[in-house]
C-alpha cells in the first residue's frame, strides 16, 4: 500500500516533501487532482495518481499546466476541493488564466503547488516563480520542512475557502525532492455533491469591481498571517544579526548557527507566509535587530518586500544595516546550501570554522581532481534518442548544407551536448522547437539554405507543438519535424500521456492518435524506427530535400528504461574480440569515440571494443556501426 | 546504540540508475523505526540518465537537519562506484570518515570516447584509503549480475553496510524496509542479495 494512503493517524513515516504535500491534499480531502509532469513536481500528483481509486479521487495528468489548472478550478468553482502541481516553467503556461482566476475567485478550496528548481538542475531555466504571487495578488505559502509541506498544504485549503481565493504553495527542490519525519493525521472521506452555483457565475467583469475585491482579500490573507504559526522567530531577545529566511533557507541557516555556534549572537525569523508579508510581525522583529540578512532562494523577493515595507516605516524605526542578494553578500542565482550560509555569517560575524583541517582539505581536493573523471549526463544505454541523432547527423552530413536541429524540452534535449552528437542548436521552452523551425522555413524565400530539423517527444507534441505545427501549415512554412514517439514522458519519470493508451490512475484511455493528428494539422506523414538508423537516414535527407511543405515522420520505439520493466533484453551483445581491429581499423573507433553508448566501453589493455554486461541493454544497435562487424548480436 | 556524532551524516554515491535512491530510502526506513530523525537529501533529476548521482543521510536523535550535508562532515560513505567515492571525498571527506566501496567501475562518456583513461581502480582504493579512517570494498555488481541482475547491487551493497556496524542494520529491519517499497515478487530476490553483500564485504 502507498504510504501516503496509510490511515495510521499519529505514526510518524518518512515522506519525500512531494509525498508530503500530497498526504497534505489527502488530509484536506481533496476531490480532484490536475497536473503537468515536470521536476521538481511530479511525485505530487504522481502518488495521488496511485491512491486515486482508493480514496474516490478524479487525478488526471492535463496535457498541459494551463488547462490542469482549468480543471482544478472546475471542481473548486463546484464547491470541490482542488490541488493543481506544476515545475516553474508551467506556472508560466498556466498564469493566463491564474491571472483571471484572481478575479473571479473560486468556492472549493483551490491549491496550486509551483515547484521552483534553484540551480535549475532538472530545467532548462531558473526562476523564481513567487513574482506570480505579487503579480496576481495572491497569497502564498513556503514549506520550509517536510511536516511544514504537508500541514501547510491542509491549512491552504482552509485558508482558500476562508477567502475565496486560489492559494499558491512554493515549493524548491530541496523539499519536494528530500525526505524526513511526517506526522500522520487523519483521513477524511467527503461526500459532498458537486454543484456549480448559476446565481454565482465566475466572470472577472466588471474588472476594476473584482479587481478591489481581489486587493480586499489579499488585505484580509495579511491579517491571517499575522498569527500564522507558520511563521516563528528563534534566537536572542535582541540579536546582533536577525536573519530573515523561509523554504530552504531555513534550514541551512539552522545548520549554519549551529555549526558557527552563534545561537546567542544571531536570531532567525523563518516566514511560512510570504505573500502578503505579516507586516507587524515583521516590523516587530526588524525593530529588535540593526542588522538584517536575507536568506532565500532564488529572487530576493523576501528581501526587497522587507525593504520596500521597511521604507514606509523607518522613521520609526531608524536606520538598518540590510545584507542579502542585493548587496552582494549571498548569489542572486542557483540555489544555496549550508556552506553559504555558514561562510557568508562567518564574514559577517568574524566567526572561525574549519571542519576539516585545511591540509586535509587541500589534499583530498587534489586527489579527487587529479583521479576522478567527470561524468555528464548522457542517453541511457538502448535509448531511442541515441540512434535517432545518429541519423540526424548523418543525414545532415550527406545533406552538406549546415543545417541544425531546433531542439525542445524532454530526454531528447541531451541533444545538445555529445550523447547527442550536438546537433541541437537551439532549446527554449516546450513546443518552441517547432515554432522556431517554422520561423526559420519561412526565411527560405530571404534566401536561408539551411535545412532545419524541428524535434519533440510525445508529451511535448500535445503540449505545445500541435499549435505550432498549425501555425506551420496555415502560414505554408517548409518544416521537417521528427516526432520522437518514445510512449513516454520519460524525462519527468514516465508518465502516461494523450498517447499511451492509459490515464494517471491506470485506467484505459483512448490513444490519440499522432499519425491522425498530424495529418489532420495538415502534415505530410510518415513513420520509421529509429533503431534502424540506415533507413532514418535516408528517410531525414528525403524528406529535407526532395519534399515541400510541412512534414512529421514519427519516430517511434519504446524509451529502454520503459521497455526494460517489461522486456527482457532483445538482443545478446557481443564483441568479437578477433574481428575488431581496435586503433589499427581506420574506423577512427567509430564504436566508442564518436557512438559513446555506455553499454559499449573501450578496454584500454585489449584495445578492443567490449560490451559492459552490467550496462547494455541489449538493443542491438550498434551493431549496425562497425564497419568490421565486430559488434555481434544474437536474439535471445 | 547512539551515534558518537549528531547528526551522524552517511553520503550513498554512484552513477544514475544504479539505485541510489532506493538504497538511501532502505536504510532510512530501517532507521526511521529506531525512532531517530531522518532527513534524505537526494541529487537527481536531469541526473537520472548517467550523471554522478549522491544522497546525503542525516541521522539525528533530536532534529530534522538540512537535506545537504556541509563540506567535510560525512561520517560514513557508501559508494556504488569507486571514482564516485573519490569524487565525494574531494568535497565532504574527513579524517575519520568509513567507506564502503564497491569496486567495479562505470565508465563515463568522456572515458569511453577515449578522452581521457579510466584511473586504475586500485589506485583509487589506495587514495580512499588515504582519506579515509577505514576502508571496506569489493564487486558487489560482480554478485549482482549473478543473481542475474546488476540492480540488486545497491541491496548487496546495504548487506555489506550492516556488516561494518556503525548504524543498526539487521536483516530484520532490512526485510520491514523493503516491504512496500519494492516489488513483492522480488522480496526474496533482494533479501538474498542482502545476505551476500554481507558475505562478500572486506576489510582492506
Ligand atoms: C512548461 C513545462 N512543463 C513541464 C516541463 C517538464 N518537462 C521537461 S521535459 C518534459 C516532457 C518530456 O516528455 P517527452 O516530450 O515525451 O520527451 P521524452 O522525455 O519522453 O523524451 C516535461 C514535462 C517543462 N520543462 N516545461
Ligand atoms: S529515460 Fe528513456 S528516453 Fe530518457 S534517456 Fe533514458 S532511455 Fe532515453
Ligand atoms: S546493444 Fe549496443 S547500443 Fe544497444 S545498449 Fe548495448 S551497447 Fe548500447
Amino acid at each position: 500500500m502507498s504510504i501516503i494512503a496509510q490511515d495510521t493517524p499519529g505514526e510518524t513515516v518518512l515522506l519525500m516533501g512531494n509525498e508530503a504535500i500530497a498526504r497534505g491534499a489527502l488530509e484536506a480531502g481533496i476531490k480532484v487532482c490536475a497536473a503537468y509532469p515536470g521536476n521538481p513536481s511530479s511525485e505530487i500528483t504522481g502518488s495521488l495518481a496511485g491512491v486515486a481509486d482508493e480514496f474516490g479521487l478524479h487525478v488526471e495528468w492535463s496535457v498541459n499546466e494551463k488547462v490542469a489548472l482549468e480543471v482544478a478550478a472546475a471542481a473548486s468553482f463546484a464547491g470541490l476541493r482542488g490541488l493543481c502541481t506544476m515545475k516553474q516553467n508551467g506556472l508560466n503556461v498556466a498564469s493566463d488564466f491564474l491571472l483571471n482566476l484572481n478575479l473571479t475567485g473560486c468556492e472549493g478550496g483551490l491549491v496550486l503547488i509551483v515547484a521552483d528548481d534553484p540551480g535549475a538542475l532538472s530545467s532548462s531555466n531558473e526562476e523564481d516563480s513567487r513574482a506570480f504571487a505579487k503579480l496576481g495578488d495572491l497569497p502564498l505559502l513556503e514549506p520550509a520542512t517536510f511536516q511544514e509541506a504537508k500541514a501547510m498544504t491542509k491549512w491552504a485549503f482552509d485558508l482558500s475557502e476562508d477567502l475565496g481565493l486560489p492559494v499558491l504553495v512554493r515549493t524548491v527542490t530541496r523539499v519536494s525532492h528530500a525526505r524526513g519525519n511526517v506526522l500522520l493525521d487523519e483521513l477524511p472521506r467527503p461526500t459532498k455533491k458537486p454543484r456549480f452555483d448559476t446565481s454565482r457565475p465566475r466572470i472577472a467583469l466588471p474588472v476594476l469591481t473584482n479587481h478591489k475585491l481581489l486587493r480586499e482579500k489579499l488585505e484580509r490573507a495579511g491579517q491571517v498571517f499575522e498569527t500564522s504559526p507558520f511563521n516563528f522567530y528563534r534566537g536572542p531577545e535582541k540579536p546582533e544579526l536577525l536573519i530573515i529566511t523561509c523554504g530552504s533557507g531555513w534550514m541551512y541557516s539552522l545548520e549554519a548557527v549551529a555549526n558557527l555556534d552563534l545561537n546567542e549572537r544571531v536570531g532567525i525569523l523563518k516566514l511560512g507566509t510570504t505573500w502578503p508579508l505579516p507586516e507587524q510581525m515583521v516590523l516587530n522583529h526588524l525593530s529588535k535587530a540593526d542588522h538584517v540578512l536575507f536568506v532565500e532562494e532564488v529572487s530576493p523577493f523576501l528581501e526587497n518586500n522587507v525593504k520596500e515595507l521597511f521604507a514606509q516605516n523607518c522613521v520609526d524605526l531608524g536606520l538598518k544595516r540590510f545584507s542579502g542578494k542585493a548587496t552582494g553578500t549571498l548569489p542572486d542565482i542557483g540555489e544555496l546550501n549550508p556552506d553559504i550560509v555558514i561562510s557568508t555569517l562567518q564574514d559577517i560575524l568574524e566567526v572561525f570554522y574549519e571542519p576539516v583541517s585545511a591540509e586535509y582539505a587541500l589534499r583530498a581536493k587534489e586527489i579527487s581532481d587529479q583521479l576522478v573523471p567527470e561524468r555528464p549526463l548522457g542517453f541511457c544505454a538502448g535509448c531511442p534518442h541515441r540512434a535517432t541523432y545518429w541519423a540526424i547527423k548523418n543525414a545532415l552530413a550527406l545533406d552538406g548544407r549546415d543545417g541544425f536541429v531546433a531542439g525542445d524540452i524532454g530526454c531528447y534535449s541531451l541533444g545538445i551536448g555529445p550523447s547527442g552528437f550536438s546537433q541541437m542548436k537551439t532549446l527554449h521552452a516546450m513546443g518552441s522547437g517547432t515554432g522556431l523551425a517554422g520561423g526559420f522555413g519561412q526565411l527560405n524565400a530571404f534566401g536561408l539554405d539551411q535545412p532545419v530539423i524541428a524535434v519533440s517527444g510525445d508529451s511535448t507534441f500535445y503540449h505545445a507543438v500541435m499549435p505550432a505545427l498549425t501555425n506551420a501549415s496555415y502560414n505554408k512554412s517548409n518544416l521537417l519535424l521528427l516526432l520522437l514517439d518514445n510512449s513516454a514522458t520519460a524525462m519527468t519519470g514516465f508518465q502516461p500521456h494523450p498517447g499511451t493508451g492509459k490515464t494517471a490512475s491506470g485506467q484505459d484511455a483512448p490513444i490519440l492518435d499522432l499519425e491522425v493528428i498530424c495529418k489532420a494539422l495538415g502534415a505530410q506523414v510518415e513513420v520509421g524506427d529509429p533503431f534502424d538508423m540506415k533507413a532514418t537516414t535516408e528517410t531525414i535527407l528525403r524528406l529535407l530535400q526532395d519534399v515541400e511543405g510541412v512534414k512529421v515522420l514519427i519516430l517511434r520505439r519504446e524509451c529502454a528504461l520503459v521497455r526494460g520493466r517489461t522486456q527482457k533484453k532483445l538482443f545478446n551483445m557481443e564483441v568479437d574480440q578477433d574481428l575488431c581491429l581496435g586503433e589499427r581499423c581506420g574506423c577512427n573507433r567509430l564504436c566508442t569515440r564518436v557512438f559513446k553508448c555506455p553499454g559499449l566501453i573501450w578496454d584500454e589493455i585489449a584495445g578492443r571494443a567490449r560490451i559492459d554486461e552490467a550496462i547494455c541493454t541489449g538493443c542491438g544497435v550498434c551493431a549496425e556501426i562497425c564497419p568490421s562487424l565486430a559488434i555481434r548480436k544474437e536474439v535471445v | 546504540m547512539v551515534f558518537q556524532k549528531d547528526p551522524f551524516n552517511v553520503i550513498i554515491g554512484g552513477v544514475g540508475g544504479q539505485g541510489n535512491v532506493i538504497a538511501s530510502q532502505v536504510l532510512g526506513r530501517i532507521l526511521l523505526p529506531k525512532g531517530y530523525v531522518i532527513t534524505i537529501g537526494e541529487t537527481y533529476g536531469a541526473s537520472q540518465r548517467g550523471g554522478a548521482v549522491m544522497s546525503h543521510l542525516r541521522i539525528s536523535a533530536k532534529d530534522q537537519f538540512s537535506p545537504l550535508i556541509p563540506e567535510g562532515q560525512c561520517d560514513l560513505l557508501m559508494a556504488l562506484e569507486p571514482v564516485e567515492g573519490l569524487r565525494i571525498l574531494g568535497q565532504y571527506g574527513n579524517p575519520s570518515v568509513v567507506s564502503l566501496i564497491n569496486t567495479r567501475p562505470i565508465h563515463p562518456i568522456e572515458i569511453i570516447s577515449g578522452q581521457t583513461p579510466y584511473p586504475d581502480v586500485s589506485e583509487v582504493l589506495r587514495r580512499i584509503g588515504e582519506l579515509s579512517k577505514g576502508v571496506w570494498a569489493f564487486n558487489a555488481t560482480e554478485i549482482a549480475l549473478e543473481m542475474g541482475d546488476p540492480i540488486f547491487s545497491n541491496m548487496v551493497m546495504l548487506g555489506a553496510l550492516s556488516m561494518l556496524d556503525m548504524l543498526q542494520i539487521d536483516r530484520q529491519g532490512f526485510e520491514q524496509a523493503i516491504g512496500g517499497l519494492l516489488s513483492s515478487g522480488r522480496l526474496a530476490q533482494n533479501l538474498e542479495a542482502f545476505d551476500r553483500g554481507k558475505m562478500a564485504v572486506e576489510k582492506i
